[in-house]
């Protein structure tokens, strides 16, 4: 057999491995949360919040996380499509294609996005230093907000660039202001992309823990002001996990498993979105 | 001039407004962290800050030079997985696979990049670090008590376990943006390569990838840039309580990242903390963006046909 197909077959190997390595890996990750978690899962943690001597192993669960996550994330996310809505229909509907005014903002989404989220939560913390502001759900519902901005934009403007040029052609011709093409025709269009676009930056967003250290910090108690600390379930697990309990530690890993399968419904909730939702998209 | 008109030039100009409000963004992060972080530089040189290794806070010693070869460490071993790694599944998945397994493919990676990173962590403190503690270490440093391997941190919490983590976090990105840059290859250079006879690995060595060098540079760097920044799994996995310089894959580490999400409580205690640790930030946001807009730059002349 030639040099070149042996080369060939070692590299179909190598290559094949690799890919399976991956999917075993994220298998492996997915069995051994699940594994884990499960046995230390039970519906009293889900429904209260930490008591007295929590870390230590005693009673109490992780409600003030779950229900922290969920404030924050909604918070958030409403915020940054507030902001990338308009935006991406800026860039797509009121720029031209050559626009270099689309293309720098193109460019720094991108780089934004690239941006960890610990240099926004040490960006949102100087912020609050210079306004007089204490870590609160507001500081990381704004900064988590920060985060996901880009995420969103971004899946949003791939989105957009799919519809078809001549849509927008003819509601032009109708007489339909730019405005109107953007929020009439356009949005309606892309409504199921747009709709996966802001669940798949929800999901990042409750997923993430570095940018709401400093921002919205920790607390046991369940979230009840703006102005008030609120808690994260990624740093529930976190501070789970650092304990040297075991049994709080398996708290941890029940933690985990929540955050995990909260995660997997919307990202297949993304995927279902979609592909559903189509009743006004014209084809 | 009527509603219509007046509410879609209102909207043009808020529209820019907020576009320009995007554009400053990283420049307002940029200001932010360099107002905040002033003090210190002002006290001490930038030579000492990020090349010493002396991390006293208390008696005012700044050194940040442990932390950016725990940062190098990690990431150097977590590239040196993921490159060959995700570079051989995209090749796969662009040039090999059927139809149906790329369509599979893409959910699983959109998967992995979608985990919080606290789960990651979770993941290399219960799998990777018993891993590397009970056979990766005693195979290693029995076989080859030498430089990369010798240590005498027996935990399991070491770089070796960060990089594992943080390369299987940082595929997806490689994985997405190679496949990306495998695809604008125009489908003629693998038929004309084809047709005179080479062999399908041979047609991806010296036409496809040829072609598509650069982006995949590009692809490597926005990984890179991702593994400098990851911060809670690598807390987690990297025995960030011991503060040493590592000299080995199995010594502990303590990136970076780690260090400024680790000292959030305690900053405001002690002068001049919070403007080391907010220097830190700075140091970080200036090589992610740097890494970025390279990336990023290469990908848009790339995409453009200049390259």
């Amino acid at each position: 057999m030639a040099r070149r197909h042996v080369e060939e077959g070692v590299f179909k190997v190598l290559m094949a491995g690799a890919a399976l390595i991956l999917a075993a890996s994220l298998a492996l990750i997915l069995g051994t949360i699940l594994f884990k978690g499960l046995p230390a899962l039970n519906v009293a943690m889900l429904i209260s919040a930490p008591k007295g001597g929590y870390y230590l192993g005693k009673d109490g669960g992780i409600l003030n996380a779950i229900l922290g996550s969920l404030a924050i994330g909604f918070g958030s996310t409403a915020l940054a499509l507030a902001l990338s809505l308009p935006l991406v229909l800026y860039l797509n509907i009121y720029l031209k294609k050559r626009s270099r005014l689309a293309l720098a903002v193109r460019f720094f989404l991108d780089v934004l996005w690239g941006i960890p989220s610990i240099v926004y939560g040490a960006f949102g913390f100087t912020v609050m230093m210079a306004v007089g502001m204490r870590a609160s759900l507001l500081a990381g519902t704004l900064t988590l907000s920060l985060v996901i901005l880009p995420i969103m934009a971004r899946s949003m403007d791939e989105v957009l660039k799919m519809v078809p040029f001549g849509l927008k052609e003819t509601s032009a011709a109708m007489g339909a202001t730019r405005f109107e093409t953007a929020f009439k025709v356009v949005v309606k269009q892309a409504y199921p992309g747009l709709l996966a676009a802001v669940l798949t930056a929800f999901g990042r967003g409750i997923g993430d823990a570095a940018a709401v250290l400093f921002t919205a910090s920790y607390t046991d108690f369940l979230p009840y002001s703006l102005f008030k600390p609120v808690a994260t379930l990624p740093l529930a697990i976190f501070f789970q996990l650092a304990t040297p309990f075991p049994e709080v530690q398996e708290r941890g890993y029940a933690s985990a498993l929540v955050l995990t399968a909260l995660i997997l419904a919307i990202s297949l909730t993304a995927r279902w979105f979609g592909r559903r939702f189509t009743r006004h998209v014209i084809r | 001039m009527d509603v219509r008109k007046l509410r879609d030039s209102l909207a043009r100009r808020s529209m820019f407004t907020l576009s320009v409000a995007v554009l400053s963004l990283s420049f307002l992060m940029a200001l932010g962290l360099y107002q905040r972080s002033r003090p210190v530089l002002d006290r001490i040189s930038l030579r000492e800050l990020l090349f010493s290794t002396l991390w006293q806070p208390a008696q005012g010693h700044f050194g940040l030079g442990a932390f950016i070869a725990g940062t190098l460490w990690v990431t150097a071993i977590a590239m040196a997985i993921a490159i060959p790694l995700s570079l051989l599944t995209a090749i796969y998945l662009s040039e090999y696979a059927h139809r149906r397994t790329r369509d599979l493919a893409k959910p699983v990676v959109d998967l992995l990049a979608g985990i919080s990173p606290v789960v990651y962590g979770v993941w290399g403190v219960v799998a990777v670090v018993p891993l590397v503690r009970d056979h990766l270490m005693p195979f290693f440093s029995a076989r080859f008590p030498f430089f990369p391997f010798r240590s005498d941190n027996f935990t399991g919490y070491c770089a070796l376990s960060g990089g594992i983590v943080l390369a299987l976090m940082i595929s997806p990105i490689i994985i997405s943006v190679t496949d990306e840059v495998l695809r604008t290859v125009p489908q003629a250079i693998r038929e004309a390569s084809l047709s005179v006879g080479a062999t399908r690995w041979q047609t991806v060595k010296h036409a496809v990838l040829r072609k598509a060098r650069i982006g995949i540079t590009a692809a490597v760097i926005l990984g890179l840039s991702r593994a400098f920044g990851e911060t809670m799994a690598v807390l987690m996995v990297c025995g960030c309580a011991m503060r040493v310089t590592p000299h080995s894959v199995f010594d502990a580490a303590y990136p970076l990242p780690a260090l400024i999400a680790n000292t959030y409580g305690e900053m405001m205690s002690i002068p001049l903390y919070d403007a080391a640790v907010l220097m830190a930030a700075l140091v970080l946001f200036a090589v992610t963006t740097l890494f970025n807009m390279a990336g990023w730059g290469i990908l848009l002349r790339f995409e453009s046909g200049d390259m």
